[in-house]
């Protein structure tokens, strides 16, 4: 490496190798992805261009913008509506109190009508109440599973059943099971809520149930000696050994159970009325304006990117918990 | 004849096959003192590991059984603690946590936390791995791993320590310092140790004892040979030893003479 007519090319050699690689790397991650939604885009521009409906043509890209752009606007008038009524009643509220401290003054809350962005909120702690219910069952249960050979074989049949059924045929024995059960003169949850919640958590439990079963049921058997020549209580040996073992499996389970309850949340948002997205969807098409398609078109772009946004979320959980480093993760 | 520190007394197992029972051992009869360090050594599918299994109380034995200072054998516990061929540590805790594991569920009630945090470290000290103890397993070669489950079952203070091949899976080099870190707790500590093995040198090396067992089915101890050599040993000066290669050629005889290796 002295003699200089020899280095300064083997260097040079070296950088510009290095700078392909970085340049090759930078159109994998960057070039590629922009790229095929710009093809989407134009792609779409043509196609919707000859589509043509009762409700108008069929919405292009440039619509899509106009209306995503107008739902937030309207959210944010609403949402300055709301502080302005708020602020009016805080008013008259003191004056009253200021003329008679004794007056009984009255708090109403704004009843304005949900926006876009409220609706998003309401559909995502729907799914993950419906989600959260699911995994406290499904969690213990594949546990069960996964210990025991006999309870598995007791219930694995009924998974098995259960497992490919539609949330549009839970939807009307869920209705009429919360209509029947609760009942409150004085609601504290919507029933439309509760609907979609219970019906989302009936078909997302599945793939959590079975993946925690596999993963218990692999436990490596040397491990389990260890435990055994511990003389590890049952609870200890759970906790302690079967548990961490299986947390990649209930991982994988968990995500693909949050995937599928917000797939299912949108179908039983639609037909139980529970105000969020799939409601949002519903009323749009039922209302027949010619902003509708473009709108339902906003919100399938926003199911997507927050069903996106949510498996990347549970990725990371995963990526936290697990303790194999190694294993790859995508 | 009852004063026996550990006896195995006519054990015999059979396992249920598609072809009816396959008896893998039959009639073992071995005696053991207290701090007797012995070896198993055989032909793979011996039966060695099953005669492990059987005193660690993992596999129960068809026929007799193994009595532990007057008590008889018959589930797994802390007083035999099992070093396994590899290593078996809880791959989401760290070395300390591993150890410690075994030291709370062995000692609770027993000693304070603060007695059991110094016993983790001592016994971490013992192998030599103090330096690694906040280390997951996976972030330690496989020596270090082994190293960790002696001390994981140094920690439980056992009657006897039952290891299963422990040095099976390192490299020679690795394989010797483990091998003077366990001449030198064995000596230190005085446990009754029996161990499997396939490598002659190793068990002439440590052992009081070497176990030779015959080939299955129905495998069974073949032929003991006390091994007359004064400790510490050291490995350089065994070398030109001749009764180390006194042993070693008993061992060897039997193993590739009177023992037909099995087809592999």
């Amino acid at each position: 490496m002295s003699n200089p007519s020899v280095a300064t090319p083997i260097a040079n050699t070296i950088k510009s190798a290095r700078s392909r690689e970085l340049l090759k790397q930078g159109v994998r991650t960057l070039f590629l992805p922009l790229a095929g939604i710009a093809f989407f885009l134009l792609l779409w521009q043509l196609v919707a261009a000859s589509i043509h409906t009762s409700l108008g043509q069929f919405p292009g890209p440039g619509q899509v913008y106009v209306q995503a752009s107008q739902l937030l606007d309207t959210h944010l008038r609403e949402r300055e509506k709301a502080e302005q009524f708020i602020t009016r009643q805080e008013i008259r509220n003191a004056e009253l109190l200021a003329k008679n401290p004794d007056a009984q003054v009255k708090i109403r809350a704004y009843t304005g009508k949900p926006t876009f962005l409220d609706q998003i909120f309401t559909s995502l702690y729907t799914v993950l109440s419906g989600f959260l219910i699911a995994t406290l069952i499904a969690v213990p249960l594949g546990i069960l599973c996964g210990l025991s050979q006999s309870i598995y074989a007791a219930i694995n049949p009924l998974i098995q059943i259960f497992k490919p059924v539609s949330p549009l045929a839970w939807l009307p024995l869920v209705t009429m099971v919360v209509s029947a059960v609760y009942t409150s003169s004085d609601p504290l949850l919507s029933k439309s809520y509760l609907t979609s919640a219970f019906t989302v958590a009936l078909c997302c439990l599945w793939p959590t149930v079975i993946n925690t079963t596999v993963g218990v049921a692999s436990l490596d058997k040397d491990l389990l000696n260890v435990s055994r020549v511990l003389r590890l209580s049952p609870l200890a040996h759970v906790q302690k050994i079967v548990l961490p073992a299986a947390v990649p499996m209930i991982f994988t389970g968990l995500r693909l159970s949050l995937g599928t309850g917000w797939m299912v949340l949108i179908a039983a948002e639609m037909l139980a009325q529970n105000p969020g997205l799939g409601k949002f969807i519903w009323d749009e098409f039922q209302n027949g304006s010619s902003n509708s398609l473009g709108r339902i078109m906003v919100a399938v772009i926003a199911i997507g990117l927050i069903g996106f946004a949510l498996d990347r979320l549970m990725l990371l959980a995963q990526k936290l918990v697990s303790w194999d480093k190694n294993a790859v993760l995508r | 004849m009852s004063n026996a520190h550990l006896e195995l007394s006519g054990v015999g197992i059979s396992f249920p096959t598609d072809k009816g029972l396959f008896c893998a051992l039959q009639n073992v009869n071995l005696k053991i003192d207290q701090g007797e360090f012995v070896s198993l050594i055989g032909h793979s599918g011996c039966g060695k590991s099953t005669v492990l299994n059987i005193v660690a109380g993992l596999y129960q034995a068809s026929t007799g059984g193994v009595i532990l200072d007057g008590r008889e054998v018959n589930e797994p516990g802390p007083e035999r603690a099992v070093v396994f061929q590899n290593h078996s540590l809880l791959p989401w805790l760290t070395c300390y946590e591993n150890v410690e594991l075994a030291v709370r569920q062995v000692f609770k009630g027993g000693k304070s936390r603060k007695e059991m945090r110094e016993w983790v470290e001592h016994n971490l000290n013992l192998v030599h791995m103090m330096h690694a103890k906040d280390k997951r397993p996976g972030e330690i070669s496989g020596g270090m791993k082994q190293r960790i489950g002696i001390a994981r079952a140094l920690a439980m203070q056992p009657k006897v320590l039952l290891m299963d091949e422990p040095f099976g899976a390192l490299d020679a080099l690795t394989r010797a310092h483990l091998q003077d870190s366990l001449m030198e707790i064995h000596r230190d500590l005085g446990n009754t140790v029996i161990m499997i093995t396939h490598d002659v040198d190793e068990a002439v090396l440590l052992s009081d004892r070497i176990v030779m067992m015959s080939n299955g089915p129905s495998a069974t101890v073949g032929d003991i040979l006390k091994v007359e050599l004064e400790r510490p040993r050291d490995r350089l000066e065994l070398a030109n030893d001749a009764r180390y290669h006194a042993c070693r050629s008993a061992v060897l005889e039997f193993l590739y003479a009177k023992q037909q290796r099995p087809a592999a």
